[in-house]
């Protein structure tokens, strides 16, 4: 009996240590204490050695890295790290107060805004280049042309036999990116409209590359990505947004004429100082806008 | 001799805490999983929930259905189970019984490998290889589809399977085995009709275990099934794209804005995940208790 009472009483300090350790870490006071270490902390970082985080879009990265490359290049005791998992991602961080910049290829959304303003984060948009999605296809397939209305229909789940839109008899693949995706909120407002909604049985796939590697060996698919990820293994088609058929090139991007083109952006909390300040100034110089066409993508005005 | 009793109920004591510290932990991701679950249950019906066919969590209204994810994660462990077990408990069978000792040896440590390979390995594998053969040989929409997603869960249940299995097999009593042999029957005869009724409970046990490995695997699903959440016909649903509800909260988890209801169905998903894991891992309890074999 002695030894049941001694195992009880026992128990019960661990437990009572545990439900003490969630009470300590109450999200208020969390709060309070965390901001009051990290000041500090950041402080002796940008004294010591300057380093920033920059997370969110996986259509930016490629660029954002090729940036940070040719910046750290240029300037080693500075450490850049980038990362993706989407805009959506990248937003969430940085109203967490985890990121310095948050990369994005679409707008940040009134839910984002009305956060970022319960949270006293001011979120500051710089467009850094602007890019152009690309409607792409098996290379065997021998459609080069789609419309808005087309595509509208093959998205939104009103076709799904591609010679419903002049191709063989098959059914289609509609492939999309998930829901995380700043690709993938562009698409859905510019080709499926504001009320517009995708097709429940399309094929979700977490990534740029993921998309042109199912399309490059599935001749019945159909996908969007990010210009930059195009490859001789796809096709991308022209889109026609009622003047006429346009493909993604380079110039038609630049011109304006390519209808699905987006500007691409980064947000910060404020208006960015030190580092976070020279990196922007950097993308945004001469040099930083020839690294933009190098990647992919096309200068901001 | 007071002191060394006193040592010794300490030491007892500690270690038992220690111990009891996993039925905390295990009882504070239960109250996390839930408190946050259920507050979904405020804005939403709970039979909308549960009973729900679509799965549109960003459009307006927001639509939270389980069913298409729950029917995905089912087809996809009924078709791994399908494909392991009879796979597993047959190697199983031929490891503990029949191979030499060598041979015996020199498996084993293959079937370890086979667990230790990290799951996003299978998913690429799965998404380079298998899912371009799928589709050529089936003739399907695209290869990324639940037959894929089985085969690689079955490959990854399998050496929880097998090494279970030939756990059990080998621990029934050789004086059975020898028993049948000295009554005439042949080998495989005491295989079929003694060793393996008698290994039951350990087996079963393994497949329980590999069903729960399968429903909660979420990288390799995500690469390979397609995530396209719809509710998966049956028997033709295992030749088109399905969503499991583990890939579900993986792709969706990075962009919720934190309280919204969003987030909160993630983690309800969550919740059904773990209750169904749970229900799993007792009633492969119940079947080692129910069907061990006793001598007497």
């Amino acid at each position: 009996m002695a030894n049941l009472k001694t195992y009880v009483v026992l128990t019960v300090l661990v437990m009572g240590l545990v439900f003490l350790g969630i009470g300590c870490t109450d999200t208020d006071s969390g709060e309070e204490t965390a901001p009051a270490e990290e000041a500090p902390a950041d402080e002796a970082d940008e004294a010591v050695s300057e380093s920033i985080d920059i997370r969110g879009s996986d259509t930016v990265l490629p660029l954002a890295q090729a940036e940070a490359e040719a910046f750290m290049a240029q300037n080693p005791d500075k450490d850049i790290s980038v990362t993706g998992g989407g805009s959506g991602v990248g937003i969430a961080a940085l109203l967490e107060g985890e990121i310095d910049i948050a990369d994005a290829s679409r707008e940040m959304k009134d839910s984002e805004r009305e956060a970022a303003a319960e949270k006293g984060i001011e979120p500051v948009e710089h467009v850094v280049a602007y890019d152009g999605i690309s409607v792409i296809v098996h290379p065997d397939n021998p459609l080069d042309e789609l419309t808005y209305e087309q595509l509208n229909q093959i998205y939104g789940g009103e076709i799904s036999n591609w010679a419903d839109v002049g191709g063989e008899d098959m059914d289609i693949a509609v492939i999309s990116r998930d829901s995380t995706s700043g690709t993938y909120e562009y698409f859905k407002e510019e080709i499926l409209g504001d009320e517009g909604e995708y097709r429940a049985d399309k094929i979700t796939q977490g990534s740029n590359g993921a998309i042109v590697s199912e399309v490059a060996q599935n001749p019945k698919a159909i996908g969007y990505i990010g210009v930059a990820y195009l490859a001789d293994s796809v096709k991308a088609v022209s889109v026609d947004a009622g003047d006429g058929a346009q493909y993604p090139s380079k110039e038609n991007i630049e011109g304006g004429v390519y209808p699905l083109a987006r500007p691409l952006l980064m947000y910060t909390n404020g208006e960015p100082t030190g580092l976070a300040k020279e990196f922007i100034d950097f993308i945004g110089s001469e040099e930083g806008q020839e690294i933009v066409l190098e990647v992919g993508y096309f200068p901001a005005p | 001799m007071l002191n060394r009793n006193y040592r010794e109920k300490i030491i007892e004591a500690t270690l038992f805490s220690v111990s009891a510290i996993t039925v905390v932990i295990l009882l504070l991701i239960c109250i996390f999983l839930f408190s946050d679950g259920s507050l979904l249950f405020e804005d939403y019906p709970f039979a909308g929930f549960v009973f729900g066919e679509s799965w549109f969590p960003t459009s307006y209204p927001h639509q939270f259905g389980l069913l298409p994810l729950f029917f995905g994660s089912l087809i996809v462990t009924v078709g791994a189970i399908a494909f392991s077990v009879p796979l597993g408990i047959a190697s199983a069978i031929y490891i503990s019984e029949m191979a030499s000792p060598k041979v015996a040896d020199f498996l084993k440590p293959f079937v370890e490998i086979l667990a230790g390979v990290p799951s996003v390995v299978y998913g690429f594998f799965g998404l380079v290889v298998l899912a371009p053969i799928a589709q050529q040989t089936f003739d399907l929409l695209t290869g990324q589809s639940a037959i894929t997603g089985s085969i690689m869960l079955g490959i990854m249940a399998l050496p929880t399977i097998i090494s279970i299995s030939e756990d059990a097999i080998s621990s029934v009593p050789g004086a059975l085995k020898e028993g049948s042999l000295a009554l005439g029957a042949t080998k495989w005869q005491t295989i079929y009709r003694v060793t393996v009724p008698a290994a039951l409970s350990g087996i079963s046990a393994s497949v329980m275990l590999g069903i729960g490995r399968a429903i909660g695997e979420t990288m390799t699903v995500m690469m390979v099934t397609g995530n396209s959440a719809v509710i998966p016909g049956f028997p033709e649903g295992i030749l088109m794209p399905v969503r499991t509800m583990t890939a579900t909260i993986a792709l969706e988890m990075g962009e919720v804005a934190q309280g919204s209801n969003h987030f909160h169905a993630l983690f309800a998903v969550g919740s059904v995940l773990f209750i169904i894991t749970f229900l799993v891992n007792l009633t492969a309890d119940m079947i080692k208790r129910k069907y061990r074999f006793r001598m007497d």
